[in-house]
């Protein structure tokens, strides 16, 4: 267990390519794999390695978030001493930037007793041992160790994503960006283990010389100065930034291994839990390959698909390879394939609704989808 | 010192015995239903839907499993700083320790704990059926007729009215008699085991009965007779809904083929109404590429790769390729193999049964218990 570290979930995530399921939302809440939100994965890895100390730094609007995370008590976080923190935007700053936000709530970080830091975004989905990496990391004596996944399809997910140059003894040469030329990459998972003195030095360290906007851009900027060391994660890693990256990775959770990797280890996710009842499935159902959350009411075709909770699917309708978050009511005879239905939607009977597997049509929260 | 103005009393002690394997290790009121609930959910989720925020749960037979689940109430809003939900197990006094005798005593010796509240009424509630009522309309009509007592009844057809304990009315609901089980029933109002009692009015009576050597100590056969024949305001109030006793392994299993079939009149789905349990972390469940599923409940963290048909799943429950689950009840974490078949069956938590196993044979319900490793065909327990 990790006795002697808090966590710092900075949401400083570029949005620009998911625009459309970001309206309402920062990208840590959207809804993912039937009955998460993207936040969940880090919130959970953090639990699951006992740490119970953890500020979230959100930089866009936050309200959904603030709903989801409450008082932490999914986490365990809901603490007399320690527990969870969010912090909000100050009306002046970037979106992209989370430097101030820090700057300004440094007090969360001289008030804890504990003396190292894990940052982490949420955008990366993975179900992480965080231990293992907080020992290599004190073991190697380094300033920074920053985790990363060698990936073999970098040529067409992942784009926009830092990526590590390192060499033979793990050190972090320099840091470029992904964009999709070659398939092999190591890409930064944006984990990042430190001392918290060496943290909160380069914050205000950072704002003193000017011309980063965010943490890790200083870091980054001082890779001949500091020991950064690169730890390689060998497991899954989902990454959240565009509509089209959100669609496959959750497609990958209906591969037999993913979800069992993900979601039935014995490091559990955690999320808020909202009493539904049991799913019902009605005579004329017919189910495929899908991952259906609780409270749904299902009397039409379901296939390659997720649902989440508290959807109703109709007679005749049918659900191909599509994405529904909570609370959509799809009417009789209804046509869905590739496609992303936002929270609460309605789509009026015998509609037909197809996108491509690359470019999902994406239906806004709350539309009524008529005539 | 802040008040009350209702107090509501769970009797949830008692064992349960016709539920066989079910109630071996856990009270009735924890034993699990409808896939992720526990009977007694249905009551704690009545009062917190009613607005009774102090209920007492009186505890008696095996009760680990239904303490860990209520805990400090949480998952039904209970978690007050003043009320809230109590657990009240039996005690020892100066005077030694005493099991609670019966339904009147187990009120009786927590006469303390309902004072702390200094309410106006008391609420008598069992923790074993499955329902959903608004207490708080039930109050309205209690203090509407200025009772002293209010029974909740309901109709039952005339042949089975001498199961129940029956109240005989007068035209403006007033309670002339209580039969218990007649022979000969005059009405056909049952009695719910709901009451609202005027407090102070309870609290003499018990006292009373307490000191009666001839009395088994119980609501129904002993304090609402002595409070007619003491000329007290009785009134039964009608509840009309869904309502099931599972005190038996049939109840048991009809209840959850109600919840199957639209018409039963028990919907979990309501909104405005929703059964509130303890909440464990699952996934979301899996249908695999060859499944069928017809007709059934199932919640998160099972794992469907065959047939499933008119059944209730519970938690964590894995079906295997081409094993065949129909009419039956799947408790939490239990494994049916590939092939297996299991028809008209109850299955207990954590067991597993082999490839190609067949359990029950589509006639009698068959009643598996707890962790059981069944590696041949089973048709009678």
């Amino acid at each position: 267990m990790l006795k002697d570290y808090m966590g710092v979930i900075s949401l400083s995530e570029d949005e620009s390519n998911i625009r459309s399921l970001t309206v309402h939302r920062p990208i840590a809440s959207i809804p993912i794999f039937a009955r998460y939100r993207v936040i969940d994965f880090m919130l959970s890895n953090m639990k699951n390695a006992g740490i119970t100390n953890v500020g979230i730094f959100v930089n866009s609007a936050s309200r959904s978030l603030i709903d989801h995370i409450g008082t932490g008590k999914p986490w365990d976080m809901n603490r007399k001493n320690d527990g969870v923190f969010i912090f909000n935007r100050y009306l002046n700053a970037a979106v992209n930037s989370d430097i101030k936000l820090l700057k300004n709530n440094l007090e969360f970080l001289y008030r804890s007793k504990k003396n190292k830091v894990i940052m982490t975004s949420s955008y990366m989905i993975c179900n992480i041992d965080f231990e293992e990496i907080a020992y290599e990391h004190e073991k190697s004596d380094a300033d920074v160790t920053v985790v990363y996944k060698k990936v073999e399809n970098g040529d067409n997910m992942f784009l926009n994503c830092d990526t590590l140059k390192i060499d033979e003894n793990g050190r972090v040469l320099s840091v470029g960006r992904n964009l999709c030329l070659t398939d092999t990459a190591n890409v930064s998972m944006e984990i990042y283990i430190m001392n918290k003195e060496f943290f909160i030095d380069c914050i205000l360290r950072c704002i003193q010389d000017g011309g980063c906007d965010t943490i890790k851009q200083y870091i980054f900027a001082n890779l001949k100065k500091f020991d950064v060391r690169a730890y390689e994660y060998k497991g899954y890693v989902g990454c959240i930034n565009s509509v089209n990256s959100y669609y496959r990775v959750s497609m990958d959770i209906l591969e037999y291994d993913v979800m069992n990797e993900l979601l039935n280890s014995s490091r559990r996710i955690y999320t808020k839990s909202n009493d539904s009842p049991p799913t019902k499935y009605l005579n004329g159902s017919e189910i495929v390959n899908s991952l259906i959350a609780n409270g749904c009411i299902i009397k039409g075709t379901v296939k390659n698909s997720i649902i989440s909770r508290g959807v109703v699917i109709e007679e005749g309708a049918e659900v191909i390879n599509s994405i529904v978050f909570p609370k959509c009511v799809i009417n009789s005879n209804v046509k869905l394939k590739n496609v992303i239905l936002d929270k609460n939607v309605e789509i009026e009977m015998d509609k037909v609704l197809i996108g491509d597997k690359n470019y999902p049509v994406v239906i806004e929260k709350g539309s009524y989808v008529g005539i | 010192m802040p008040k009350k103005e209702l107090v509501a009393m769970i009797l949830a002690g008692g064992q349960g015995s016709r539920l066989k394997n079910l109630t071996r290790n856990n009270a009735k009121p924890a034993v699990p239903f409808g896939g992720k609930y526990r009977i007694i959910d249905f009551t704690l989720s009545n009062c917190a839907n009613s607005g009774i925020d102090t209920v007492g749960v009186l505890t008696q037979y095996q009760p680990l499993i239904l303490h860990t689940h209520i805990g400090i109430g949480s998952a039904w809003d209970l978690d007050r700083k003043f009320g809230g939900v109590t657990l009240l197990p039996p005690f020892e006094g100066e005077s030694g320790g005493n099991w609670y005798k019966g339904t009147a005593d187990a009120i009786f010796q927590n006469i303390s704990f309902i004072d702390y509240f200094d309410p106006e009424y008391v609420l008598i509630l069992s923790g074993d059926h499955i329902y959903k009522m608004d207490y708080s309309e039930m109050l309205e009509y209690h203090k509407e007729k200025k009772a002293d007592a209010t029974i909740a009844v309901i109709e039952v057809p005339l042949k089975d009215a001498s199961r129940f304990g029956i109240m005989n009315t007068e035209e403006n609901g007033r309670i002339y008699e209580f039969e218990e089980k007649p022979k000969k029933p005059k009405s056909t109002l049952a009695s719910m085991g709901i009451y609202i009692f005027n407090w102070q009015k309870l609290k003499a009576y018990l006292r009373e009965d307490e000191k009666d050597p001839e009395s088994q100590r119980d609501f129904g056969k002993n304090i609402i007779p002595k409070m007619l024949n003491g000329g007290l305001r009785l009134y039964a109030y009608k509840f009309e809904g869904y309502w099931k006793d599972v005190g038996t392994v049939d109840s048991y299993w009809e209840a959850h083929m109600d919840l199957l079939d639209e018409e039963s009149g028990m919907d979990l789905n309501d909104p405005y109404w929703k059964i509130y349990t303890a909440d464990y972390s699952y996934p979301p469940q899996y249908i695999g590429a060859d499944a069928v599923v017809k007709n059934s409940l199932i919640v998160e963290g099972c794992i469907i790769e065959g047939e499933v048909k008119n059944s209730v799943l519970s938690y964590g429950v894995k079906v295997g390729k081409n094993a065949k689950v129909i009419d039956s009840i799947i408790m939490n974490h239990t494994e049916i193999e590939d092939g297996a078949y299991i028809c008209r069956a109850i299955i207990g938590k954590g067991c597993r049964v082999r490839a190609g196993v067949q359990v029950g044979n589509c006639q009698d319900i068959v009643l598996v218990g707890d962790n059981k490793d069944i590696k041949e065909n089973t048709k009678n327990e």
